[in-house]
Formats: structure tokens, sequence, C-alpha cells
């Protein structure tokens, strides 16, 4: 057992660190969409010019064949740094590993440089308003018409739409199958009439998130990812990178969230309240057992191929803790953290999403019991 | 980083578990609890295995090697809930390795690390394990910072009856005659904690594999009582608290060895995450093997009433939690 960084993984790290250093983005803009996209635009180019957009992608393919270890010390250092995401996020997280798993050496050719450099924005059309946990229920009903495919139906929750050159779509191409065996995964162009992007305004009163009415598109057939009938599983490939990486930059986000809490609660002296003492304590203990329990599961990965009981534990522990902790921040800071415009307004009306977006707390808890502890289904 | 044992570790501790699954066997440990009287037979075992002294040096006597290692040995203690003093006696070496003279050290440490003699280990007026028996006893003063030792032979000790028979408890009188201690008690303390919370994780680990089996087993309404949400979800969340506790009790226990500046913290991390852990789990158990849980013919009780004991000494999730919220306000204000 090491728990420190490897002399590769302190070199990768300082090496980031110092280009971060030098490289800063600055202060996002806040509430204007088209603002934060074009400064996450500008951010992903930036790291894209200096080989940093995609670290865990092969070097092939213009990343640095990094390892899960980097990987994770990409974004947790991300984090540190206060950086925001790149604009392309999910085309960097989700398409590109997707498109490299399953994709002709055409469609890697066609899509994976403008991923990279943001040229292209992705979306990713899974959800609809009658599949959200159970993503299989999908209606959207995609036809043969010669060379291409004829989709119709409506998706949910694509954030990033408005922006988004391609969408990776779930359709059914084959109604009279079993539900998991009629989908297919296509990579759909988002620039054609038949499909609107309408913004889903949410409780924090922003627009990260979009409907999707798709009215008789046209997909080439050429678009499909993976074999006809196969999208269930190819969907399964982006699902599995969902999370990965990711969590890193969550998790010491919420730990700078925290240091901030606790910073206030010295300044304003509510920490001498044994009460809040003991609140804060719980915070303190669950942020630290999420980034070791990350790591504990990064490293059985690496080691075993596959992750441990641990591995399915981490999203609904940070979600749940930046919960209490944006709840926690309302008592510590009194009644002005619910200003319209205190940063901690918005982080707690946000953090009600956490435990929805990628996986309710609910159907997490199912996955766990049934596949992690072997507990019977119906 | 590598946040996995060695080959090496994950050998003890399968050994161990092997071990203790052929000698501390259900009916054992009930059997142990019921008369009062632990099998001498095990300790002798255990010492042939080297475990007493598993982290005291090779010049003190023992095997030299780390307190990740001898956590390891606790948590398949706690797992098997075996009957011997190995965790107080564990702590007391560790305890006098760290902050005893040299005198003290040559006098016990070959001793305890032997298992020919055992020891005791707990916070002035508290509860000290396993202390009637012992031949000697680390006493650290309330608030920690400092420890002196004593013979149990010249000591007043008096046992008293606890809900927990799986192991016997008692208590040290007042300043008979314990001879200061020069080291770092708060140290001490911190292992001893950090010991402990290893333990607990072996609890949790198996009640939890208990009630796991019992709800795939159980039936009621036609079908498995494991089918339904409602426990289901009930065993993620004790998962979620048996895998936590034991991310943040490896982590302490691997700065133990390899970093003391993180010490302080990462026990009172362990401790407090562990004793929540332990609390949690075993009460869920009882909850989840419903009425046959809380009779005293299931084994259940058993874990739920260790954990309790477990998770009250050296202080429990609260006076921990208290410790981290201050040492983060003193690392917040020095920023």
């Amino acid at each position: 057992m090491d728990l420190t960084f490897s002399q590769d993984e302190l070199e990768f790290r300082d090496e980031l660190r110092e280009w971060l250093a030098a490289n800063s983005p600055g202060e996002e803009p806040r509430g204007d969409e088209d603002a934060i996209f074009a400064f996450r635009t500008s951010w992903q180019r930036s790291l894209y010019d200096s080989g940093w957009a995609a670290v865990h992608w092969p070097q092939e393919y213009g990343g640095r064949d990094a390892t899960l270890m980097e990987s994770a010390i990409f974004f947790e250092e991300m984090g540190r740094a206060g950086a925001p995401l790149p604009a392309n996020v999910l085309g960097l997280l989700l398409a590109g590993p997707t498109i490299m798993a399953w994709g002709t050496p055409e469609q890697k050719d066609r899509y994976l440089t403008p991923i990279l450099s943001a040229e292209e924005i992705w979306c990713q059309g899974f959800s609809e308003p009658e599949a959200g946990s159970d993503l299989a229920a999908v209606k959207t009903r995609a036809v043969r018409d010669g060379d291409d495919w004829i989709v119709t139906g409506q998706k949910v929750w694509t954030s990033g739409a408005q922006y988004s050159k391609w969408c990776m779509l779930v359709a059914r191409t084959d109604p009279e199958a079993s539900k998991h065996k009629g989908l297919s995964y296509f990579l759909m162009d988002m620039e054609q009439e038949a499909v609107q992007v309408r913004p889903l305004v949410q409780i924090t009163g922003e627009a990260e998130f979009n409907e999707l009415f798709i009215e008789e598109a046209r997909i080439p057939h050429e678009n499909m990812l993976g074999e006809e009938g196969n999208g269930w599983i190819v969907a399964l490939t982006t699902l599995m990178n969902e999370r990965s990486g990711l969590g890193f930059f969550l998790q010491v986000r919420l730990r700078q969230l925290l240091d901030k809490l606790v910073a206030e609660a010295v300044a304003n002296g509510s920490i001498d309240d044994p009460v809040i003492g003991q609140a804060l304590g719980d915070m303190l203990e669950r942020t630290e057992t999420l980034r070791l329990t990350a790591y504990r599961g990064l490293s059985t990965i690496m080691k075993y191929g596959q992750p441990g009981p641990e591995g399915s534990l981490t999203k609904w522990l940070w979600s749940e803790t930046n919960q209490m902790m944006t709840q926690l921040a309302v008592e510590i800071v009194g009644p002005q953290a619910l200003h319209k415009d205190n940063p901690w307004a918005y982080e707690l009306l946000r953090a009600r999403g956490n435990s929805i977006e990628g996986g309710t707390t609910e159907i997490l808890k199912n996955i766990i019991a049934e596949r992690v502890m072997g507990l019977p289904r119906k | 980083m590598e946040f996995d044992f060695s080959e090496d570790q994950h050998e003890i501790k399968r050994t161990a578990k092997d071990l203790l699954a052929k000698r501390s066997t259900a009916e054992r440990v009930r059997s142990a609890a019921e008369s009062g009287a632990y099998e001498e037979s095990l300790w002798n075992e255990l010492a042939e295995h080297g475990w007493p002294g598993v982290a005291i040096s090779e010049e003190g006597g023992g095997g030299g090697l780390g307190v990740l290692e001898l956590a390891t040995l606790l948590e398949e203690s706690g797992y098997a809930l075996a009957n011997s003093p190995f965790l107080a006696s564990a702590a007391c070496g560790l305890a006098i390795q760290e902050a005893g003279s040299d005198e003290q050290k040559s006098e016990w440490l070959p001793k305890l690390a032997s298992g020919e003699a055992t020891g005791s280990f707990g916070i002035d007026t508290q509860t000290f394990p396993d202390v009637v028996d012992s031949d000697v006893i680390v006493v650290v003063e309330a608030g920690g910072s400092r420890a002196g030792l004593v013979a149990t032979a010249d000591a007043v000790v008096k046992e008293f009856e606890t809900i927990d028979p799986t192991r016997r408890y008692g208590e040290v009188g007042r300043g008979e005659g314990s001879d200061p201690m020069p080291g770092d008690a708060s140290a001490a303390l911190s292992l001893a904690a950090v010991l402990t919370s290893a333990e607990l994780v072996g609890v949790c680990a198996r009640v939890l594999e208990m009630t796991v089996e019992y709800v795939k087993d159980r039936k009621q309404f036609g079908r498995p009582v494991g089918s339904f949400q409602a426990v289901q979800h009930r065993c993620a969340q004790m998962l979620l608290h048996t895998e936590g506790a034991r991310s943040v009790t490896y982590y302490a226990a691997w700065a133990a060895d390899a970093d003391r500046s993180l010490l302080e913290e990462a026990a009172a991390l362990a401790k407090s995450s562990a004793s929540k852990a332990g609390v949690e789990v075993t009460a869920s158990a009882i909850q989840a093997h419903g009425g046959i849980g809380f009779t005293w013919e299931a084994d259940v009780h058993w874990f739920y009433k260790r954990a309790q004991m477990d998770a009250a000494y050296l202080g429990g999730t609260k006076t921990h939690r208290a410790k981290l919220t201050q040492l983060a306000a003193a690392a917040s204000a020095s920023r």
C-alpha cells in the first residue's frame, strides 16, 4: 500500500500545475449561458493547443495515454485550480471513448479530432420523458429508408444541445424485438430543421439542459455506431465512462466548498457552537471518506481490471454530502446565504439535482444491492 | 499510488481469516460469551503465529512489521469476534513502543511480543478491555497528553460486566504507583484508535455478510425479503458505511507507518467513521433479521454488543468529529 503519488505521477502533476499556473483561464462569467459556453470553448482550445484536452485518450488520437491515476490527477488539479470544465466535456469523456471502442476506422477519422479541438460539440440523447432511470424503455423510433434512417421522438436532459453539432442518440430500430435488443446507437447531426432544441429551465433559473424534439430527422446509415440492434451495449460503454475522472473533479470541488465553509464558521465564530462543530465534523469525515474511497476504487480497477464493491458508492456519497453541506451552509452563513446572488444559494439549489443526474440515488442503491451484493430481483 | 494491500499483506489477511474460521467459530464465540471465560488455547495459538508482536520491532522481540499488518489481523479478529485479549494487548504494546522509556520497553516489549504477557490500554477512569488477567497496563490521562505504565499486580483493578460478554472489561484505580512514560501519549492514543477501528471494520464486514445471506434466504409473501427494495436499500447503506470505514481505517493505518504527520487527523477520521459504521451496521443487521435478530439465539447481537463497546472505547463518533473540526479550524486559521 502506498498512498503517495509515484515519481511519474508527481511529474505529471507538476507539469500540469506549472501549465495551469501560466495559463489560468480566469474567472468564469456567471448567469449568461452563451458567455459561459464561449468561455469554456476558449478554455478547451487552450488545453488542446498544449495537448491537455484529453489526457486519458490514446496518443494516436491526440491524448497522452494517461493512466487512470493520472487522469484522476488531471481532474483533481483542474478542480483545485478552479478551472471550468471544457466546453465539449461530453465529447471528451463520453462520445470519444465510445467511438474509439465501437467506431469504424472512418468514424474515428471523422469525429475524434474535432471533439478534441472543440470544433464540434457533442450532446447525449439517451433520456426521454418516459425513459429516465429505465433507459431501455426509449420510444424514439428509427425507420430505415434506403441509405438513411428516419428518426422521430423526444429526448430530455440533453445538456449543451443548443451548442452541439452531434448527438449520441439511442433509438429503437426494431419495435418487435425485446426491450433491450431493439435499440441502435446513432451519431445524429443536430444541424437540421427536423431537430428542435428547447431549453429546459431548471430550479436554479439556468438552462443547462434541453428538450430535443425530433420530427423525421435523417441519419445516414454510416452514422450508426456499432451494429444494428446493438445500441444497448454501445450505450453501456458510454454510461461506464460517465463517472470516470469527473468524480475526482467533483470531489475536489466539494473539498473546496467545505474549506470555504469552515473558514466562514471560523470567521463568524459559529465553529465554537458544538452543534455546528459536530455537523462540520460529519462533513469533514464524509469528504475525506469520499476522496479515499475514490482512490481505493481506482486502485482496484487499475490492479484487477474491474471495480470492487467500493466503486459503486462514490457518486451516492458525493451527492448526499454536497446536499447536506450546502444545507449546513445556510445555517452557518445565515439567511443571507439565500440571497439571490449569494454563491451558496446557487450551490444549494444546484445540489438538488446531484442525486438525480447520472443515476438517481434510488437506482444506485438498487444496483448496489442487486449487482454488488447479489440480492435477488423480484 | 496503490491503495491496496501488497501480496504479502493479502496473504497475512487470508491466513488469519482461515485460521479464525476454524478456531473461532460461532459456537466457540457463543460458548466463551456464555461461560465468561476465554479459551486459553486460542491465545496460545495466535501467539505461536506471532500475532501479538507483529508490529513490535525486531529489537523489541516482535515481527517488525507495520501497523497496517497489525490492522489486517485485528480486522479478521473482529470479523471472527475472536475471544482473546489481542486488541488490548496490541494497543498496550504499541503504546509502550511509542511512548515508553528504554527500561519500560526492554522490560515489557519482548514479553508482550511473544504473548507470554498481555497488556491493557485505556484512558484514566474509563474502560480497560481485558485488564483483569493482564500483566501490564498503560493508562492515558484524560486529555491525552501524558501516560503512565503500571504492572497489573501493583494496580487496583476491578472487573465489571458490560453488555458485551464476548470480551472482559474492567477499570483501573487512580494513581496506583504508575510509572510515567516519557514519550508522546497522544500518538499512542491515535494508534489504539486505529486498531479499534480495524476491529470495527471486521465486525461490520461480518454482520453485513450474515445479513445478506439471511435476507436472500428468508421468505415472506412468497419471495425472499432481500428482493424488497426497502431491505435492499438498507443493505446498500450498510455497505456504504462498511466500505467508507474501511477506506479511512486503512488510510490511518498506512499513515501510522508511512507519514506520522497525518496520523492524528487520520486516526480521528478512522475512529469517527468506524464507530458510526459499527453502531449503524450492527443495528441494521438486527433489524434486517427481523424478530429472530432480537433473540439471544441468533448470533447478530454479539456483534452489536462488541460494536457498541468498541465505538465507545477511546471516544466515539462525536468525540472524534469534534477533533476533526478542531483540526480543520486550526488549519483554516493558519491559512
